[in-house]
Order: structure tokens, then C-alpha cells, then sequence
């Protein structure tokens, strides 16, 4: 591993130049290393920090058949590391024009790092200083305390995608806007609808009456409308009030455990804690990563689309660059391409705001034709999707932006795989062109893991409870009981926990009638024993 | 295969077939037209697709592939068995596994590799129970509806699903040195009992100790006349002699180093010969489960071979369906398709002929390894045991492992296990025949090695 030299060097500071004057924000210092294919064996399964923390799985590596399960979205890893100076990796033998190629692919990376409000937490820190001093620690204790530490790094990581990484962010958000916002929400969905009870008709006219004063008055809106709701339902403060201090706080199990675990708590136990808190920092360094995999990519792709094709350099090379940037962002026939549908969609946002059509006069209009020709030559693009790019996730992207427009735009559709017993094979097939479906799709396809909580009426010293926040799918349940093994070594006492299994009720014919039951579950760990009980 | 194979259905049919029989040769029948008429059928085979996380810049731009085939990056293998070893020591259950095969690069031919594999559990959503079907994006032109592209269930030149053997083209491949360290972990992950103590001959490497090695400098006995050829040597290169004249042997000079002396070292002596046989079914009802697990535990046979007597084994593989045919090597033996029928005979006398003709067992401890799902065309087996009793004078040992498959309940005994209990062979010569039966459904790796203890203990 070694820096690029001199003369690629200067073709990156002038790409800086040109990227800097479309607009897009990074710091000035960058490294660029060369790497080899035997760099990346020993770097890719540490995400491409080299001075992450050793950890002997990486050595054996997870040899999952691919999407068998779609269990195992790893930490993606980039040609770029959000580190300060952000670094880069290349291979030696690239020619200069696809060298400005990728420069501006990485530049548009490095810029998303430093500017999408996902990345927050990570812009005042080094991470590769941070892991180095981690992995100095963490070979010491190693030096001392032998597999044990091995030990507690796995078991930490089995609850590693389980941080409560959103927790962490919404520290820019003002207090009183997100009252104000959960006071509209208690006051339609909680008060009108679970405490009085009252008919949909009067809640629609509420709601009608919302909209109507806040036509007339955005900002005293508010105050204006529960003025009336105060004389009208006189208990609604103190009710309200008492719902804000009964809403228990969220608790992420990792950094519950490791705060008050007794086990952890004792004194030659207290070493654990700190290998704890580094595998969770490595999990929430990679969070917004991997939550920004779609608009990441599709940011980089169409900046390295936009400056190169702008950019003299590119002459005689048109070609050249046609082929690598189809091989890049071409949609698949069936698959999905996260820089191909990132691509598109911003390509699409930047065309909406252009024309005007992101407002809520568009949207009235069904007209295929009608939709087709508004524009109010309002030239938003740009702006908007800096916007998208200071602000977004890929979950916002995808929920907010994937629309039959878009989907009619770039012949997308939903792609299905189904048995044919006659051939004896699967065949996939064109399952849904509809928006909808296809949105469903992607979002499914989003890395999610389960939410699961801490009950803190049912924690004792001894026992610890946790429950799954049910959200149509089970826990993969051959893991469940090789994590809770591990949870119970960490809490130094058996492990509860409360999730809900499905159960595909008994097909009585052929045809596919799909029907689930739902069974709540207990799952418990004691004494490294599981078993297993319906609620 | 020939359509013998119809004419053997008809012969047997006009014989009288009891129902239970008759459907049982028709559904293999079924199979392999299936199999014919898939053949025929020109099909778009789907690539790899990918999902949302499989891309990344490297592959895209820098133009360095992922390289996943991280057996390369295992450098100390002993120590991650010696940790594995030590988790159950400490109360943990353990996390390596073996007999996995992988395809590591989906841009390639297919590949096999053995590596040991680990997974990192962690709480994920299961999406396979809620899913009517896998679903992914696609583009392009089509209406709903439209079949894009097809994808075998069962593959036509590999069997076995996600973890047996690999589709494609035979790409060249040397499974010996990955089976060799499937082998080690094997023997020492489940203790294999040792198949030497148990053959007729004792051992197949023997160990001698002589004063063969040549070491410099020190050692038990000097060897005079190297000693004085690399003194002679010596004083060549210092100028010392001259080839034109006499020299005197007082003016050499004599460096420590060139005395050469003999030294005690470990000789091998191959005493005994072994020739394994592996004897596959791989007629149509064997599809799926059964030939996975046969084939899964032939390749831990055979890996374990490899490591225990280090390549010092003769290996044959045979395939049958209604005719035997022996195959060059464990990879073609592995990766070979379900063809039609059902005779054992035709094995058991194809493997009796080759002990004859080539007069094997004159030196050699011969053991025959054969699975199959007990199904077999041939209702009493008389030509079967006819052959195995031929055999038996020259056999170290023969196991056959009965691999039942889903539509046989396992309490029902097969074809294979009826004549072969009749026999009387299993008792009567229980040292040299051994016979498991399980249902290849519910076969895990565990009960897949239980399966092995059973068949060399």
C-alpha cells in the first residue's frame, strides 16, 4: 500500500478545482493509496480500515451462499473511508481519463460523508486514529486475558446491528418543534382516536379545520387551533402532559447492557466494558453507511456523470467513459443496482424540481398528459437535490420518490421467481409494474434489523427480558439461541426474550391460500440451556 | 444411457411388479424423461443477481474483483481448530464448520472449495417465512407476466442444492488439496476411529528410523567419503588443487562445515496398499436430498482418506443407475448427473470385475463405500448378493449407506435393506459389511459423520 504518485496527484487536485466550482463541499486534505489484491484480502473483511481491531472470524470469513437468506448485508465498503483526511484506494494500473472518472466518483463519496446529516456523528473524528488506538487495547487485553477477549468481541458483535444508531441523531432538531410536532400527533391519533373515542366524521373535520387555519396563518396555526381544543376539552394539557412523561425512553440493549450489566460492573470485569463500547462504535461508525448505500452511490455516480462529460479531459475518451459508466449505472434486466436506481432518482428529483412539480398542485393532477407537460420552469434542481443529499436516507429516498413516473420512466418492474413443476425449474417473471409494488420491493430489500428493547419492569440483576418489536417477520430463529448463549455471559444471569413466531397455517388444498397465525413467544437462556414457551 | 432402459421396465413389468414396485420404477422413469426433455429445451440460464449490497466500487471502477475465496487468507488453521476446541472447554458451543461447499465467484465457472466456514449470529429478520416468493427489481420491456428467464431447480450437470455440488462447466480443479484440510479437521474435530486398526493389515505407512540423512557440520557417524569430496570441493573453489597437478593433502584446507555426517531420520515404508471404492447411486429417485448426502459424506470419506494415509490411497469411483461406469476422478465423480434407473448389481459386479481383472486384493486392503436411497429395480437382489459374496473374500470392509428419500417413510424398509438383511451377510459377516440407514431429510452434517463412525468401526 503506498500514495499515488505526483502527476495523478495533481489530476486529483484539479479535479477538487472543478468539483469545488459545481458546488459540492469537502475538506481540502485527501489521501489516495494504491492498493493490491492482496491488500484487499487482508482489508476487505475489516470494512477497509486497516487499523480495525483483530477479530478471528475475519480471518475465517462468512462463506454465506449468497442472498440464501439475505441475512447477512455486510458493512459496505467503499473505494472511499470516511476518515479525516478521507481516504482512497485505486489500483496502479488505471489509465488518467478513468482516473478522473473515479476521482470525481470519490470526491461526490467524500462529500456525501461530510454533508449528510446521517454522517453527524462521525464528522469530529479521525475513525482510522480512533480504530488504531482501539486495536493497541484491545491486543493488550488480548496479551492478558487470552480468548476471553475474543469472547466478549463476539458477543458484543451478536448485538452489534442492535445500537439504536437513530437515537444518536436528531440532536439539530429543536425541542420545541418536536413537541409541538408529538402534540398535533397525541391530539389526532392518540386523544381523538384512543381516548374519547370520537367518529372518524369529527375527526376529519378537526382535521379540516387544522388545514384550514394554517391556509390562512402557517405560524400561529398551531397555537390558534388548541386554543379551541382547550376550551373545548378542558383536560387535554393535563392529559396530554401526562402521556409525554409516561412514554418510557427507548433503550438500546447493547449500551444498556454494558452500563448495567452486574456482571459486567465487577472489577475484573470492568476491562469488558471497554471492548463493549469499541465494537459498538465500529457498528455505529458503519450505520449511516449502510443506510445511505442507494443515495450514496447514485450522489457519486451522477457527480462523476455530470463533471466528467463537462469536463475537456474526457476528449477523446468519450467512448471509453460511454462503456465503464454503462457497466456502472445500466439498470439490471433482473437484479437491482443500487447506483443504477440512485442514479435515476436523483436524475428524477433534479427533474421534478426543475419543472416544478414537487408540490402539492402537481400531485392533484391524474392526467398522464397533463403530468406530463407541467412546468413551471421553476429550475430547482440543483438546489433540491443538495437538499436530498444534506437530508435523505435511503429509506426516505425510496419511500418519499418512487412513484408510477418513475417507474413508467425507466420500465422498472417488480420481478418475481416461481416454481414451474412441469419444466422442473424457476422462472422469473415480470411480477408488478406498479409503483407500489415496486416500492414495497426496494424497502424490503433495505437493511433493517429488528428492533428490540430492554424491559425494564422485568430486568432484575439476575434475569434480563428483552422483546421484540414485532414488524411482520420473525427473527431468523437458528441465531436466536447462539446470541442469547452471549447475552447471557454478558449479563452474568439468564436471558429472556419476548418475540412473535409465524406460523403458516395448515394448507388443507392446494391452492395457494397463504394464511399466517401469530404466536407470541419466550425464549430463555439459563445456565447455556434454551427453551422455549408460548405465551 | 441408452432406451434399455425401457426395455428393462418392460421385462420387468411382464415379470409381474407389485404396485408399491411399480411406482416407484415409473416415478424414476418420469425423472428421467423430465431430464431428456429439459435437455432439449434451449433455456436462458439466469446469471447471479444481485441485490442492493452486492455492488461495490471496487469491482465497478477500480477494477479489483472482491476476491471472496478467503481460504487463501487462512494462514493458521491449527490455531482456529485449537480455539474451536477450547469453546467447548469453556462452555460454548462450537462455531466452525466444515464440509461446505462454496461458489465464490458468481462471474466464473463454478467452483468447489472446502473451507472451514463460520456464521456470526445476530438478531435479522427472517424474510423466508413471510415471503410467498423471492422477489427483486428488474427494467426494461415486457408486460406483467412475462417470464424473463429460467433457472433449473434441479441442475442438471451438479446435484445437490446450495450446498451440494456446483452447476457448469467442469472448470479444472484440484479438490485434493482442499479435501486434505477437511481431512485434518475432520480427524480432529470428530475422532474419527482409524481405519489401520481395523483392516486386516496393520498399518499402511510405517515408520523406520535410519541414519539416513546427510546433515553438515555435526552428527552421529561421519561419512568419510562425502567428507572428503566436499573437502576436495572446498579447496577447488579456494584454488588449492589444481586439476593439472598433484597436491598435497597436508595443504588443504578443511572447513568444520564439510564434514558431512549421518543422521538418525524418519523414513516412510509403504507397507500396505489400500484401494478405496466409492459407489454412487445416482439413478433419478436419488435427486435432491439423497445425492447430497451421499455425496457429502463421500467427500468426507475421502478427505479424511487424504489426510489420514497423505495420498497414499488408491481411489476409485463408480456410478450407477442401471449400468456402472467408472470416473476418472472425485470431481466428475462429484459433480456427475441423475440419469435413469435403479440396478445395484451392475455396480457390485462392475467393482467385483475390476478386483479380478486387476488383481487388486493380491496387495492391497480393499474397502467399497456405496450410497444409495434402497431402491433398487432388481425386487430380491440375488444378483447383488451374488456379486457383494464374490467380493467378500478379497473386502477389508464394505459400508452402504441408505440415504432414504422424502416419499419413503422410515420405518419402511427399502429394497436394498430387505435382501441385504435376508442375506444374512450383515450378521454373518458383520466385521466386513456395515450398513446405515437414515432419511436423507432430516441428515445433518453430525448424523452424516455418525453415519461414517458407523460404517469403519
Amino acid at each position: 500500500m503506498y500514495l499515488i504518485d505526483q502527476h495523478t496527484k495533481k489530476i486529483m487536485e484539479e479535479c477538487k478545482e472543478y468539483a469545488r466550482a459545481a458546488g459540492l463541499t469537502f475538506n481540502d486534505e485527501t489521501l489516495e493509496y494504491i492498493v493490491t489484491n492482496r491488500d484487499m484480502i487482508s482489508l476487505s473483511p475489516k470494512n477497509m480500515i486497516p487499523t480495525l481491531y483483530d477479530y478471528w472470524v475475519h480471518d475465517v470469513e462468512v462463506l454465506k451462499e449468497q442472498g440464501k437468506y439475505k441475512l447477512y448485508p455486510h458493512n459496505p465498503y467503499e473505494t472511499v473511508i470516511n476518515a479525516r483526511p478521507a481516504i482512497s484506494f485505486y489500483n496502479d494500473n488505471n489509465p488518467d481519463w478513468l482516473n478522473i472518472m473515479i476521482f470525481y466518483h470519490v470526491l461526490a463519496h467524500i462529500d456525501f460523508f461530510q454533508n449528510n446529516i446521517l454522517f453527524e456523528n462521525t464528522w469530529n473524528d479521525d475513525f482510522v486514529g480512533l480504530a488504531l488506538a482501539d486495536k493497541r487495547l484491545i491486543e493488550n487485553l488480548r496479551s492478558e486475558k487470552g480468548r476471553w477477549v475474543d469472547y466478549v468481541i463476539e458477543f458484543s458483535r451478536s448485538i452489534d446491528n442492535i445500537t439504536g444508531y437513530f437515537r444518536t441523531l436528531p440532536k439539530h432538531l429543536s425541542k420545541e418543534k418536536s413537541t409541538s410536532l408529538s402534540k398535533l400527533h397525541f391530539y389526532f391519533d392518540i386523544f381523538l382516536q384512543e381516548i374519547l373515542k370520537v367518529s372518524p366524521r369529527l375527526i376529519f373535520k378537526e382535521i379540516e379545520r387544522y388545514n384550514s387555519i394554517g391556509h390562512t396563518n402557517q405560524e400561529l396555526a398551531e397555537s390558534v387551533f388548541f386554543s379551541e381544543v382547550k376550551t373545548k376539552y378542558p383536560e387535554f394539557n393535563a392529559k396530554f402532559e401526562n402521556y409525554v412523561s409516561e412514554e418510557p425512553a427507548p433503550i438500546d440493549i447493547m449500551d444498556f447492557i454494558c452500563k448495567h450489566s452486574p456482571f459486567l460492573k465487577k472489577q475484573e470485569n470492568r476491562w469488558m466494558q471497554s471492548v463493549m463500547t469499541i465494537v459498538r462504535n465500529t457498528s455505529m461508525y458503519f450505520s449511516p453507511q449502510i443506510r445511505t448505500k442507494i443515495m450514496n452511490e447514485g450522489w457519486a455516480s451522477y457527480w462523476h456523470d455530470e463533471l466528467f462529460r463537462n469536463d475537456k479531459r474526457i476528449k477523446g475518451h468519450e467512448v471509453d467513459y460511454a462503456r465503464v459508466n454503462a457497466g456502472v449505472t445500466s439498470i439490471s434486466r433482473v437484479g437491482l443496482n443500487p447506483y443504477a436506481i440512485g442514479l435515476r432518482l436523483i436524475q428524477h428529483i433534479e427533474e421534478l424540481a426543475d419543472k416544478g412539480k414537487i408540490n402539492v398542485d402537481f400531485q392533484k393532477i391524474n392526467e398522464i398528459s397533463q403530468r406530463d407537460k407541467y412546468n413551471k420552469k421553476t429550475k430547482k434542481g440543483k438546489e433540491t437535490i443538495f437538499e436530498l443529499r444534506k437530508n435523505f436516507s435511503d429509506f426516505m429516498l425510496i419511500n418519499t420518490f418512487v412513484d408510477q413516473d418513475f417507474i413508467d420512466k425507466n420500465d422498472l418492474f417488480v420481478v418475481g421467481k416461481r416454481v414451474n413443476v412441469e419444466k422442473g425449474v424457476y422462472e422469473y417473471y415480470i411480477k408488478s409494474k406498479k409503483a407500489e409494488d415496486y416500492k414495497n420491493m426496494l424497502l424490503d430489500s433495505l437493511y433493517h434489523p429488528p428492533y428490540i428493547k430492554v424491559d425494564l419492569n422485568k430486568t432484575t440483576d439476575k434475569n434480563l427480558y428483552l422483546t421484540h418489536q414485532f414488524e411482520g417477520k420473525q427473527i431468523y430463529k437458528p441465531y436466536i439461541p447462539d446470541v442469547l448463549i452471549g447475552l447471557e455471559f454478558l449479563w452474568g444471569g439468564s436471558v429472556q426474550l419476548e418475540t412473535t413466531e409465524i406460523i403458516s397455517a395448515e394448507k388443507e388444498t392446494d391452492n395457494e391460500s397463504e394464511g399466517y397465525t401469530f404466536r407470541k413467544v419466550l425464549y430463555t437462556m439459563k445456565d447455556r440451556k434454551i427453551e422455549k414457551t408460548n405465551l | 444411457m441408452p432406451e434399455n432402459i425401457y426395455k428393462l421396465y418392460k421385462k420387468l413389468k411382464n415379470r409381474g411388479l407389485s404396485p408399491d414396485r411399480l411406482q416407484i420404477i415409473e416415478r424414476e422413469l418420469e425423472y428421467y424423461n423430465r431430464k431428456n426433455a429439459r435437455n432439449r429445451l434451449a433455456e436462458i440460464e439466469m446469471e447471479a443477481i444481485s441485490g442492493l449490497y452486492d455492488a461495490n466500487d471496487f469491482e465497478l471502477f477500480i477494477g479489483i474483483i472482491k476476491n471472496n475465496n478467503f481460504a487463501v487468507s487462512i494462514q493458521t488453521l491449527d490455531d482456529l481448530l485449537e480455539r474451536d476446541k477450547k469453546r467447548e472447554e469453556d462452555g460454548f458451543p462450537r462455531k466452525i464448520r466444515i464440509g461446505k461447499f462454496i461458489k465464490p465467484d458468481k462471474y466464473k465457472k463454478e467452483q468447489i472449495v472446502v473451507v472451514p466456514t463460520t456464521t456470526e449470529p445476530k438478531f435479522y429478520h427472517d424474510n423466508a417465512t413471510t415471503q410467498k416468493e423471492d422477489e427483486t427489481g428488474g427494467s426494461g420491456e415486457g408486460e406483467e407476466g412475462e417470464v424473463l428467464g429460467e433457472q433449473q431447480i434441479e441442475p442438471t450437470e451438479g446435484e445437490g442444492e446450495g450446498t451440494g455440488a456446483g452447476q457448469g462447466e467442469g472448470a479444472e480443479h484440484d479438490i485434493s488439496s482442499d479435501a486434505f484440510d477437511l481431512g485434518k479437521m475432520l480427524t480432529e474435530k470428530f475422532e474419527l476411529p482409524n481405519l489401520k486398526t481395523k483392516g486386516k493389515k496393520v498399518s499402511l505407512t510405517k515408520f523406520q528410523y535410519d541414519l539416513t540423512d546427510k546433515n553438515r557440520g555435526f552428527g552421529q557417524l561421519l561419512d568419510k567419503k562425502e567428507t572428503i569430496k566436499k573437502i576436495i570441493e572446498t579447496n577447488i573453489l579456494l584454488g588449492n588443487i589444481d586439476e593439472n597437478n598433484e597436491f598435497n593433502a597436508e595443504d588443504l584446507i578443511v572447513n568444520p562445515k564439510d564434514e558431512i555426517y549421518r543422521i538418525m531420520s524418519k523414513e516412510k515404508d509403504f507397507e500396505a496398499q489400500c484401494v478405496v471404492f466409492f459407489i454412487r447411486d445416482y439413478s433419478g429417485s436419488m435427486q435432491g436430498k439423497p445425492t447430497e448426502v451421499v455425496v457429502t459424506q463421500h467427500l468426507l470419506i475421502y478427505s479424511w482418506l487424504m489426510y489420514q494415509y497423505q495420498n497414499n490411497v488408491q481411489v476409485r469411483f463408480v456410478l450407477h443407475d442401471t449400468e456402472a461406469k467408472e470416473v476418472r476422478d472425485f470431481y466428475t465423480y462429484y459433480k456427475s448427473a441423475v440419469a435413469g434407473g435403479t440396478s445395484v448389481y451392475a455396480a457390485y459386479e462392475f467393482v467385483a470385475d475390476i478386483i479380478e481383472k486387476e488383481q487388486l486384493a493380491k496387495e492391497n486392503n480393499i474397502y467399497i463405500f456405496h450410497g444409495t436411497d434402497g431402491d433398487d429395480w432388481e425386487e430380491n437382489g440375488e444378483r447383488s448378493i451374488a456379486a457383494i459374496k464374490k467380493m467378500i473374500p478379497d473386502l477389508s470392509r464394505m459400508g452402504i449407506t441408505v440415504a432414504k428419500n422424502a416419499w419413503t417413510s422410515i420405518d419402511k424398509t427399502t429394497t436394498v435393506e430387505n435382501y441385504m438383511n435376508e442375506s444374512g451377510l450383515l450378521k454373518d459377516k458383520a466385521e466386513l459389511i456395515k450398513m446405515d440407514t437414515f432419511s436423507a431429510e432430516e441428515a445433518t452434517e453430525s448424523r452424516i459423520i455418525n453415519g461414517i463412525k458407523k460404517l469403519i468401526s
